[in-house]
């Protein structure tokens, strides 16, 4: 299921959050060869993640990371505004309706429809949350992945060669996404708000009335 | 033009980036509460050390009875929002418990509806500050209104924020807010009158891309929407518009005004 979790918070689920850390570094290191810092726990942790940043991860009924994506607010630190604004024709992007979506991973032999389900829940974050658009930084041969699951990011510039490229883009969820989305990822629309209220807290109705 | 008597935002958004005194926010947020149409706008800052300040319509009597109590050890709104960016519709917090539940009563005694939707805000070194609107109303008028009004509320939050935090004495620099060359050049023609399809044609972007730009300008800019951001762009000197543009030059700027 999916699950949403701030870096803060990332301590009451350790096992999950271990694993999410040691699939990074799997992805990032081992497979794409990033030039990433991995720890002494084998987990592959960068300055952003010291942010308290928004996770969204896909839990295995075993209780073990199958993929993630981490989202800031572009009205702090963001790894596009540090490191990418030539990409951007230089300067930077900043307002609380674009956030930033970095380190998209997926665990080594995860189902494709995991990636759709991490979309799906990138959508709800811009339902719910009012956010407007997504810029993000990922790895250059998940086009192909994005564009099958129907959630292509609008590539605005690529860094690196080969298998380290490294590509920031747009990513923007309409309603024709979200069923296409929705359906690749075998997870109802329903279901996912459900994952959603259960992270974020379900609304109550009435407040007044239980005073 | 038949319009609705209703304060503008882009307006009270003027007058916020210009007052001088962190006594003068008062009144930005009494306008800012009649421009939403709600009973309560508040704005409350909580530092690193646990330091409180606010101001808003809240009885005072209730805002000096909730630092007296030290209500912010048990208020739902506090810890549900602190530490996040996401903002947060007072339905989904946690208001079970005795205490909260005596807290929650003794709000609505002093004035309080029923509704809130908070949006948190991260400073700089820990600052952590909360806008809060909140009102009487059934469920649905409210999940309509926050509909409705979300990003507006992220954006007046943000600006009302970023006022407070000018006001620090001992403050620390906030991120550059230039705008980007892009952004440079979206704006100009936007100013110029080109539509939208236009002006990502001529830059060789897409209108998805050149939205991206206009939305980062227009919170760098602390506008309202992009003819406010257009504006202030202009007033502000940082683009530059020629008024003697030879004619046809432009194609025919007048006819494509730019869409707000």
């Amino acid at each position: 299921m999916l699950r949403y979790v701030y870096g803060t918070d990332l301590k009451q689920t350790p096992r999950l959050a271990d694993s999410m850390f040691r699939d990074r570094a799997r992805q990032f290191r081992d497979r794409l060869g990033w030039d990433v810092n991995v720890d002494g726990n084998g987990h592959e942790r960068d300055e952003y993640d010291d942010l308290d940043p928004l996770y969204v991860i896909w839990e295995g009924s075993d209780g073990l990371h199958r993929g993630s994506m981490r989202f800031l607010p572009t009205t702090g630190r963001t790894m596009i505004n540090e490191h990418f604004t030539d990409l951007l024709g230089g300067g930077t992007l900043v307002s609380p309706l674009i956030w930033e979506c970095t380190r998209f991973c997926l665990a080594h032999g995860a189902e494709s429809r995991i990636a759709a389900a991490l979309m799906l829940g990138g959508g709800e974050l811009m339902r719910h949350f009012g956010v407007a658009h997504f810029a993000g930084v990922f790895d250059a041969r998940m086009i192909r992945i994005y564009r099958m699951i129907g959630s292509s990011p609008e590539i605005l510039g690529s860094a690196g060669d080969g298998k380290s490229r490294i590509s920031v883009g747009l990513w923007e969820f309409t309603p024709e996404a979200r069923k296409h989305v929705s359906h690749r990822a075998g997870v109802s629309p329903e279901l996912s708000e459900t994952w959603f209220y259960r992270s974020f807290g379900v609304p109550v109705r009435q407040l007044a009335e239980t005073a | 033009m038949n319009i609705q008597p209703r304060p503008r935002l882009d307006m009270i958004l003027e007058d916020l980036e210009r007052i001088s005194e962190p006594a003068d926010l008062q009144e930005i947020s009494e306008r800012l509460r009649e421009f939403f149409r709600i009973d309560h706008l508040v704005y409350h800052w909580v530092s690193a050390a646990g330091e409180q300040y606010g101001c808003g319509t809240y009885d005072r009597s209730w805002a000096q009875r909730y630092i007296d109590q030290d209500y912010m050890r048990i208020d739902p709104v506090i810890k549900g929002c602190y530490q996040r960016f996401h903002p947060v519709d007072w339905k989904q917090l946690d208001w079970s418990g005795k205490a909260t539940q005596a807290f929650l009563k003794e709000a609505m005694e002093f004035g309080l509806g029923n509704q809130g939707y908070s949006v948190p805000l991260r400073g700089p070194n820990g600052q952590f500050a909360l806008f809060t609107v909140n009102h009487r109303c059934d469920d649905e008028t409210w999940a309509a209104f926050t509909d409705q009004n979300r990003r507006e509320l992220i954006l007046c939050a943000h600006y009302f924020n970023q006022k407070a935090l000018e006001f620090e004495p001992d403050r620390a620099p906030t991120l550059a807010r230039q705008l980007s060359p892009r952004e440079v050049d979206a704006l100009t023609l936007l100013a110029l009158g080109y539509g939208r399809a236009q002006v990502a044609d001529t830059l060789s972007i897409s209108e998805h891309t050149l939205r991206v730009y206009i939305e980062s300008a227009r919170f760098k800019l602390g506008a309202v929407n992009t003819i406010h951001a257009v504006a202030r762009a202009i007033s502000q000197g940082l683009i530059v518009i020629s008024t003697s543009a030879p004619s046809g030059s432009v194609a025919d700027p007048l006819t494509h005004r730019a869409q707000g």
